[in-house]
């Protein structure tokens, strides 16, 4: 039997070794990191690690509901496609970062992608 | 089959069940939300019984030392009893002023005889009780070399307890206290692993205590303590500072003045600015950081991009807020937890609010 992307990519671990990496591209782009001004960071880094799990193909509780929910408040802020696409390129730098082959990077930004309108409210 | 205790209550678990698939199909309200092990949301203590490895995985090493554990992925092989945390009843002790001299002109040293038994971390706090107020004071004295515990008590302009402490209570008076309490302590994980404690007022008092506490545990990777204070009478300890750095070369202080001034033995700035220009690469370090809660607010995300991982950053912010949900409607200092992740840091926040100096 196949293993599952996530299997494939290394798990929990893959995932733990990601999370810092991902939140502090996110926190140093200026594209990007006003919409996390003021957050909790212990609790935006549980959020990243599940946003994380659920690219990586992992065991995850989101519904495109939830994704609406959790960023309306940013959409009215201005969240954009431009600054959905800086994320994105922050989730592939540290994916590449971490040595990840390109074939499931490939994986891991299409799944990403797929919550694009959700996120944006669309 | 392994039985769940919780409440008074003993609840059978079904093969292969977890704590938290258990107690919700006997109608127990545990609060959850990924149910995967990630968001930290159903975080339980065990009271009695030793939690499986696998439950306690993805918490903080401090939470692990004091059997906390994920309820989703605690699939346990023995009987447990559980709590949901903050809702132990902490009880109260009694403790003896048996110590009390100024360490400048505004924070006082207060040390106490507590009940034998009393097993804490230098960096935790303790809740003082009088009069119906309660302030937390975090713990300076390290517990393998002193049979006292030491708090720094500041005092606050009309501030009902620290002005109490400082002005009506004598060596000899007892003391209603429960604790210890918060997570905001040294773990002997790596004792060569760089550290950097920046703390400012009396958030000095868990840097003396967790600095000392790591020395004694045979720490011997870097230990860098920058305290800060507005102008040069708000330092303190600063002969045994430099006494300790003498004794121990991998002990450096630093004392920071950011109101301007003459220079003497310390630099002029801001102790948190100061510290991360002396080590802007923060990649493997663990840092301390106490006091002021914007400060720490501030430098904890600063050390963040500097490199240091989040798990390895613990912060005691002490900030004036008013307290929800507790018996006290007067605005307070506030024990802002943020050494507590999530779900513990919103549940643990009702019993242990509440914080210093006031």
């Amino acid at each position: 039997m196949s293993q599952s992307l996530y299997e494939r990519i290394g798990g929990e671990a893959a995932v733990n070794a990601a999370v810092d990496i991902f939140y502090r591209k996110v926190l140093a782009d200026e594209r990007i990191n006003r919409f996390f001004e003021g957050v909790d960071m212990e609790k935006q880094a549980a959020k990243q690690k599940g946003f994380l799990t659920f690219a990586f193909g992992g065991p995850h509780h989101y519904t495109g509901k939830d994704m609406r929910q959790g960023h309306a408040r940013l959409v009215k802020q201005g969240l954009n496609d431009s600054h959905f696409d800086a994320v994105m390129e922050n989730l592939a730098a540290t994916l590449q970062e971490l040595n990840v082959p390109q074939n499931l990077i490939a994986e891991m930004a299409a799944i990403a992608e797929s919550t694009r309108n959700d996120v944006l409210g669309r | 089959m392994p039985h769940i205790r919780f409440e008074h209550r003993t609840y059978a678990l079904g093969d292969n069940e977890s704590v938290l698939d258990g107690l919700t199909r006997h109608g127990v309200s545990v609060p959850s939300s990924c149910r995967s092990g990630i968001c930290q949301t159903c975080i339980m203590r065990a009271v009695q019984g030793t939690p499986p490895p696998a439950s306690q995985a993805s918490i903080k090493e401090s939470l692990r030392a004091r059997n906390f554990f994920l309820a989703c992925a605690c699939k346990p092989t023995e009987d447990l009893e559980v709590a949901l945390p903050g809702n132990d009843d902490i009880p109260l002790t009694a403790a003896e002023v048996i110590g009390k001299d100024a360490l400048n002109h505004d924070i006082t040293r207060l040390r106490l005889r507590t009940q034998p038994g009393l097993v804490y971390r230098a960096g935790q706090f303790v809740n003082l009780h009088h009069d119906e107020v309660v302030r937390s004071y975090s713990l300076a004295s390290v517990p393998q070399t002193e049979d006292f515990i030491e708090l720094h008590v500041q005092r606050i302009a009309h501030g009902r307890l620290s002005g109490w402490l400082h002005d009506e209570c004598t060596v000899g008076t007892t003391l209603s206290l429960q604790g210890p309490l918060g997570d905001c302590y040294y773990s002997k994980s790596d004792v060569n692993q760089a550290l950097l404690l920046i703390g400012t007022g009396s958030g000095l008092a868990p840097l003396w205590g967790i600095a000392r506490d790591a020395l004694a545990q045979g720490h011997s990777g870097p230990i860098h303590l920058f305290h800060g204070s507005r102008t040069a009478a708000g330092l303190y300890l600063m002969d045994a500072l430099q006494a300790l750095a003498q004794r121990h070369p991998n002990f450096q202080y630093t004392a920071c003045v950011s109101g301007g001034g003459t220079q003497g033995d310390y630099r002029l700035g801001r102790a948190n600015e100061i510290a991360l220009a002396d080590y802007p690469q923060l990649k493997g370090w663990q840092v301390f950081l106490c006091g002021n809660a914007d400060m720490v607010k501030t430098t904890k995300k600063k050390a963040f991009l500097a490199g240091a991982a989040l798990k390895d950053i613990h912060a005691d912010p002490f900030e004036f807020s008013a307290t929800p949900s507790t018996e006290q409607h007067h605005t307070e200092q506030d024990h802002g937890l943020s050494c507590t992740p999530l779900a513990a840091q919103r549940a643990l926040s009702l019993t242990q609010r509440s914080r210093a100096a006031d």
